[in-house]
């Protein structure tokens, strides 16, 4: 395998177009996100940067793919750790796709990089952020509420 | 429907489909060759347990060219985890909050 890549997926009973909004609403995202939170205008080409809750940049990139409600894509590096930053960019998709019942998201985290770090890094993540979109949006809570800081861990 | 838990907990009550999973979370997105390869499971064995896995969502598939790649999905254990011990954890956390709290106040007195 050339690169390192993780795929998640979850269905949520909402509609695409909530779900949109949860990906790129600020207010939002800093429920589910453990206090961090995503700022950019989501157009393609725009500048994109997650913030800790002290302001400081997590990570940063920029749009390359901007599909209300369907697709977003965005190039994705690692500010905060030298040793992540190094690797360079990742590129993180999120697909919205309506089903009978719900809607399903699949979040495609990948880097052009045998055994990268940081995607190794981000893959605890991702499942808790997806449980608790899905758990907002289905029934208004999160189902983890604490902030958590990786840069402790590190 | 693929979300419901009962699929979930019927894959994962199986040795084999449980290997799968154990070697897709070391190499993620094998093919259905490199996953018989490692196994003394029969080609259709491995084919069976695979459709299995993906309807309760916990393996997902990708194509590339005309290879079908195969992704280990953490997301269904992950609502398990936060569904019975993310409570107790949450506790936990809390706990030792309050105890760094309560030692970092007796050192400023």
């Amino acid at each position: 395998m050339s690169k390192s890549e993780f795929i998640y997926t979850i269905y949520i009973k909402t509609t695409p177009e909530k779900l949109w909004d949860a990906l790129t609403n600020v207010e939002f995202m800093k429920q589910y996100w453990f206090g961090t939170h995503c700022e950019s205008d989501w157009r393609a080409g725009s500048s994109w940067r997650l913030v800790f809750a002290d302001g400081q940049t997590a990570d940063a990139g920029e749009i390359v793919e901007s599909v209300a409600p369907k697709r977003l894509a965005i190039r994705w590096r690692n500010e905060w750790n030298p040793e992540l930053k190094e690797e360079g960019y990742s590129l993180c998709v999120f697909d919205i796709e309506p089903t009978d019942s719900a809607v399903k998201l699949t979040v495609t985290h990948s880097l052009d990089k045998e055994g990268s770090k940081l995607i190794e890094a981000v893959s605890g993540g991702w499942p808790q952020v997806l449980s608790n979109i899905k758990s907002l949006l289905e029934t208004g809570q999160v189902v983890l509420a604490q902030h958590v800081d990786c840069r402790e861990k590190a | 429907m693929a979300t419901n838990e009962d699929n979930v907990f019927k894959a994962l009550a199986d040795g084999s489909r449980r290997a799968l999973l154990d070697r897709l979370r070391v190499c993620n997105g094998l093919t259905l060759n490199e996953l018989c390869e490692g196994h003394e499971m029969t080609r259709q064995a491995v084919t069976k347990h695979l459709a299995v896995l993906e309807a309760a969502d916990l393996v997902v598939t990708k194509w590339r060219g005309r290879e079908k790649l195969h992704y280990l999905n953490p997301v269904p254990i992950n609502e398990i985890y936060t569904r019975w011990i993310g409570k107790f954890e949450r506790g936990r956390l809390q706990a030792l909050d309050n105890l760094k709290e309560a030692l970092e106040e007796d050192r400023h007195e």
